[in-house]
C-alpha cells in the first residue's frame, strides 16, 4: 500500500515536471539555458559513490544538475539552486559542499558522495538512523542535504576546525548543541526539525546537545 | 545561463595571458559568487578559466615573520590553520563569521576578496543599477536601503563591500599580489585595492583586465587583543548590518576597520587616535562624513554601540 501510493505520487511529479519542460524549456532543461547560446559540450569522468562515470556535458551543467538529470541520483535535492539552503549538500573530495554552486566540469577526475553513497534503506549509514529515530524531519526535503552536512560536520570537528561559537579558538571544539547550530546553518528546514535534527547528530557523536 | 568554453590553467602566467587574450574571459576558483551571478546572467563569461590546478594552495611563513596566503587557500583552511589561530585570530574570526560550512569550504582567499555586491537591485536584473549596467542609475537610492553603505557612496551607488574576511584584511594591512597578462607581477596593499563607487561603480578594484590574484601577505604578527563582531539579522549566515573588527594593545591604542557600511572595508587610520577615548570619539571620528539614507541612519548608532561592546570585551581581556 505504501509502496504504490510512493510510485503514484513520484509519476504524477514526473508527469508535471515534464509538461513544465516542454512548454517552458524544450532544449538542454537541466544545463540551464537561456536559448541565446549554442552549448559547448566537455567530457566528465566523476567517481560517484564509488563508481566511475563517464559523460558528456553542457560545460554549464553543474555538478547538481549532473547528478540528479544525468546519473539519476535524485536523492540530492534542488531548493534555491543558489547556495542558499543547503538542500543540494554533497561531499566532494571529502568536504561538503553545495552541488548547485559548482561546475560538473570542474569535478572532472574528483569523487563525489551523495546520500545513496552514505548508506541504502537495509543498511543505513549511523547519521540516517539517528535521523529516523529522532524524527529529524518532516517533509523530508531538505534531509538528504542536511544528513551529508551532518556527516562532515562530525569530521570539521573531529579535524579541530572551529566555528564562529568556539569560544577559544586554540582549543579543540566541542560537539555542543550551539557548535552544530552554529554549523549546520548553512542546511535550512523550512519544516522546522532544527532541534530534532541536532538531537540526531549530538547522538550520532556520542554526546548530549 | 549562457554557454562558456572551458580550460584548466596549469601556471598563473598561462592563466592571466589566456584571460587577455579572450574578451569575455573569467577566472573560476570556488565559483560560489560568480556561478551564483552567471546563473542569473549578471556575469556573462564566454570563457571560463579554471585556476584551481594552479599551486596557490599553500600557507608559507615569511622571513620577516608574516605569512603569505596563497589565493586558493579555502576560507575553511585559512581559519583552521594553526599559525592564523595563534598569531592573526581577527582574520580566523573575521573568516569563520562569513557564510555557512559549505561555502567555507569552497570559497578562495582570492574570490572573498572579488565578492561582488549583493545589493537587491545589483541581483534583479529588472531594476536599474549602474554596477551592472553602466549609466541606467541606481535603484537603491530612494528605494528600500537598509542595507546600503552609509559613507564613502555616491550618486551612482550606494551599494556595500559583504565580505568579512576583507575587513580583517584591511585592519591586518594586507597586500594583494597579482600577475598581469603580460607576465609582471605587482603588490597591492589592501587599503588601495577596493575602491569607493564614485561614477564608475562598476569597477571594484585596481585589478586590470586579465589580472590574477596570486596571493595575500600578511606582515608580521602584530599581536594586542583581536575581535571580529558581526551584527546580523539571524544568529548565523547572513551578511553584516554592521560589522567591528579590532586590534588593541595593552595600552588602548589600535585599529579598527568596519564591514557593513562602505563600498568597501571601511578604516580611517586617523580616527584610531580616538580609541582610547572610547567608543563614541571612535564611532564619531569613522563616520564623520556619513551620509546614511533614512532606511539606514541606524548603522551610524549601531557602529558606535557595537564599537562599544567590542571595547568592553577587548578591556576585559586586557586586565
Amino acid at each position: 500500500m505504501q509502496d504504490s501510493e510512493d510510485i503514484n505520487r513520484r509519476e504524477l511529479l514526473i508527469a508535471g515536471a515534464v509538461t513544465a519542460a516542454a512548454t517552458a524549456l524544450p532544449l538542454a532543461s537541466n544545463a540551464q539555458d537561456s536559448g541565446t547560446s549554442a552549448p559547448v559540450i566537455a567530457k566528465v569522468t566523476l567517481e560517484v559513490n564509488g563508481k566511475s562515470a563517464s559523460l558528456a556535458l553542457d560545460t554549464r551543467t553543474t555538478l547538481l544538475d549532473a547528478l540528479r538529470d544525468h546519473l539519476h541520483l535524485n536523492g540530492t535535492k534542488k531548493g534555491c539552486d543558489h547556495g542558499q539552503c543547503g538542500a543540494c549538500t554533497v561531499i566532494a573530495d571529502g568536504r561538503r559542499i553545495n552541488s548547485c554552486l559548482t561546475l560538473a566540469v570542474m569535478h572532472d577526475g574528483g569523487k563525489v558522495t551523495t546520500i545513496e553513497g552514505l548508506g541504502t534503506p537495509d543498511k543505513m549509514h549511523p547519521m540516517q538512523t539517528a535521523f529516523v529515530k529522532h524524527d529529524g524531519f518532516q517533509c523530508g526535503y531538505c534531509t538528504p542535504g542536511q544528513i551529508c552536512s551532518a556527516v562532515a560536520v562530525l569530521n570539521e570537528i573531529k579535524a579541530g576546525i572551529p566555528s564562529h561559537v568556539s569560544a577559544d579558538l586554540l582549543a579543540p571544539p566541542r560537539v555542543t548543541n550551539a557548535e552544530l547550530r552554529e554549523r549546520m546553518s548553512g542546511n535550512i528546514c523550512r519544516c522546522g526539525a532544527y532541534s530534532n535534527i541536532a538531537e540526531a547528530i549530538a547522538e550520532v557523536a556520542g554526546s548530549a546537545a | 545561463m549562457k554557454s562558456f568554453s572551458y580550460e584548466r590553467a596549469k601556471t598563473p602566467a598561462d592563466a592571466a595571458a589566456a584571460a587577455a587574450r579572450i574578451k569575455g574571459a573569467r577566472f573560476i576558483a570556488g565559483g560560489t559568487n560568480l556561478l551564483d551571478l552567471m546563473k542569473l546572467e549578471i556575469e556573462t563569461p564566454v570563457h571560463l578559466i579554471d585556476v584551481n590546478g594552479l599551486a596557490l594552495d599553500k600557507i608559507e611563513v615569511l622571513p620577516d615573520g608574516g605569512l603569505r596566503i596563497g589565493a586558493l587557500v579555502r576560507n575553511t583552511d585559512l581559519a583552521a590553520a594553526e599559525r592564523v589561530r595563534r598569531e592573526y585570530p581577527l582574520l580566523s574570526r573575521a573568516l569563520l563569521a562569513g557564510a555557512s560550512g559549505q561555502l567555507r569550504n569552497k570559497a578562495t582567499t582570492a574570490g572573498n576578496l572579488l565578492q561582488r555586491t549583493r545589493c537587491v537591485y545589483f541581483y534583479d536584473t529588472n531594476m536599474a543599477c549602474n554596477k551592472r549596467a553602466p549609466g541606467s542609475g541606481c535603484s537603491a537610492i530612494g528605494g528600500i536601503s537598509r542595507q546600503h553603505a552609509v559613507i564613502g557612496g555616491s550618486d551612482a551607488c550606494i551599494a556595500t563591500h559583504p565580505s568579512d574576511m576583507a575587513v580583517a584584511m584591511r585592519a591586518l594591512d594586507a597586500t594583494v599580489e597579482t600577475v598581469r597578462s603580460n607576465g609582471v607581477e605587482r603588490k597591492i596593499p589592501i587599503a588601495k585595492f577596493h575602491r569607493l563607487p564614485g561614477d564608475s561603480p562598476h569597477i571594484e578594484t585596481d585589478l586590470q583586465p586579465g589580472e590574477l590574484i596570486t596571493a595575500v601577505k600578511l606582515p608580521k604578527p602584530v599581536g594586542g587583543t583581536q575581535l571580529y563582531y558581526k551584527v546580523r539579522d539571524r544568529a548565523s549566515y547572513a551578511f553584516a548590518l554592521v560589522s567591528v573588527a579590532l586590534i588593541q594593545q595593552k595600552d588602548g591604542t589600535g585599529r579598527v576597520a568596519l564591514g557593513g557600511v562602505a563600498h568597501k572595508p571601511w578604516r580611517v587610520e586617523s580616527a584610531e587616535r580616538a580609541l582610547p577615548r572610547g567608543s563614541k570619539a571612535t564611532a564619531d571620528a569613522l563616520l564623520a562624513d556619513a551620509k546614511p539614507t533614512p532606511d539606514n541612519a541606524f548603522k551610524v548608532k549601531l557602529v558606535e554601540r557595537t564599537l562599544a561592546a567590542v571595547l568592553a570585551h577587548s578591556k576585559e581581556m586586557r586586565t
